[in-house]
């Protein structure tokens, strides 16, 4: 298991305690009953069977087993933490890889998305992103900025691997067939998978420090999401921002909405939502999304040139200034991630997956 | 501007943009056969559009759309 950043701003995944409390029917009972209108009850009741159902049946058969043998089972002991490094100023993986990067001002953060064929977000994307967010959490090696880019010639990011995840429900399904109980895991599953990215995503929006993104290209889905956790986008004139999740029977799920809810507003969210369409940097511009429009190619160097302008300025100015500049819609993206969980089960989701990958089309985001 | 001035405009950019001569491509062509284009550079097209008219044209609008003659109608409604 991957560990998490936990900071105290950002909403973690869950943690060894976390589990332990869920495990105990007891304990998660009573939190269950104290706090009903916390989250809704339909995702509430989903994540709290799965993780109850598993438990029962192992305890029951743990305690048949010990009248039959008359043996007592030891039980076991509190789960050793799972403690992780910090990763150092430098990390090159899979999807992704960064430096630390001295510039006329101080020093600034370059992270690179290189996972081809345009940066889509897996298992792999999610675990170094996470690490990513571990070394922000830690100061980030005394960086002052950090740039956000892309070497995929197609483009930013074209958003989450639909490939893996569909993939990994029918290779589930098949296995175990669609049972309730198979629903209600492959639920919580994707609740742990959508926390972690939340929680990573976090971390990098509530860095103390200012991010630019330097788009170009495809900017869909979970990768517009990722986008929008940046505190400046630079555009070049062939990026395109896009939230094509409807098609999927879906919502966008990686904080998408709520932050661009914050950034610019419910209308703006409306029309890319309900649409699907693509927009391209000019109305970008035009809309507040991105800051500056370059030519084409251009987007690293002039992010640079704002990375390197923020270092100018006192660090703990900068970090009082973005935290009130830029607070977090808690609240949006809970609510986001039970609405995202509940859907992912539905009939109209598979269909739409095995449609975008099975598709030809040249614009397969599209219905 | 009439419709086979703009048929042919866009003739000019597809050639320019893909690298291909304007004498092999014609109004009727399907460009997704003729330029063998994938969804990444359909976008790119879609994007010199909307700069070369200062225009927007959603996506949606294009579904379906795939010789210069039909994009000629689209365009033609946005400019």
């Amino acid at each position: 298991m991957t560990t998490t950043p936990n900071t105290p701003s950002a909403p973690s995944a869950p943690s060894d305690a976390t589990v332990a409390r869920a495990n105990s029917s007891s304990a998660a009972s009573t939190s269950e009953q104290a706090t009903p209108n916390v989250v809704p009850r339909a995702t509430r009741i989903g994540a709290w069977q799965a993780r109850l159902l598993g438990k029962r049946v192992l305890r029951g058969l743990v305690s048949e087993l010990e009248k039959r043998t008359g043996i007592a089972i030891p039980k076991p002991g509190p789960k050793p933490a799972v403690t992780r490094p910090v990763p150092s100023a430098s990390f090159d993986g899979r999807a992704l890889r960064w430096r630390l990067v001295d510039n006329a001002a101080g020093k600034h953060l370059e992270v690179e998305l290189h996972r081809l064929p345009c940066n889509e977000i897996g298992t792999t994307a999610l675990e170094e992103l996470e690490l990513l967010a571990t070394f922000l959490h830690a100061g980030a090696g005394g960086a002052r900025a950090m740039v956000l880019w892309s070497s995929s010639p197609k483009g930013f990011c074209a958003g989450a691997d639909l490939r893996e995840l569909y993939t990994a429900l029918m290779s589930r399904y098949e296995t175990e067939g669609r049972s309730t109980r198979t629903k209600l895991a492959v639920a919580h599953e994707v609740r742990g998978f959508v926390d972690r990215i939340h929680a990573a995503f976090d971390t990098i929006d509530m860095a103390p420090i200012t991010t630019v993104g330097a788009i170009h290209g495809f900017c869909f889905g979970g990768g517009f999401e990722l986008a929008l956790t940046c505190d400046v986008l630079v555009a070049d004139k062939s990026a395109r921002f896009a939230f094509p999740e409807l098609r999927l029977g879906l919502v966008p799920g990686f904080g998408g909405i709520p932050r661009l809810k914050r950034d610019l507003g419910n209308a703006v969210v409306r029309d890319v939502l309900f649409t699907g369409r693509s927009i391209g940097a000019a109305r970008a511009y035009e809309v507040g999304l991105v800051s500056q429009v370059v030519p084409r190619g251009n987007a690293l160097e002039v992010a640079r040139k704002v990375a390197e302008q923020a270092c100018r300025f006192d660090a703990q100015t900068t970090a009082r200034a973005k935290a009130f500049t830029k607070p977090l819609p808690r609240e949006e993206l809970a609510r986001e991630k039970d609405l995202f969980v509940d859907m992912i089960g539905s009939p109209v989701v598979e269909a739409a997956l095995r449609k975008f990958v099975e598709s030809t089309s040249v614009r397969p985001y599209l219905p | 501007m009439t419709r086979d001035q703009l048929t042919k405009k866009l003739i000019e950019l597809a050639g320019k943009r893909f690298e291909r001569d304007t004498s092999e491509l014609a109004a009727a062509d399907d460009f997704f056969e003729k330029l063998g284009i994938d969804s990444f550079q359909a976008m790119e097209l879609m994007t010199d559009l909307e700069e070369e008219f200062d225009i927007e044209i959603p996506d949606y609008e294009l579904q379906g759309v795939n010789t210069f003659e039909k994009l000629a109608v689209v365009i033609e409604a946005r400019i």
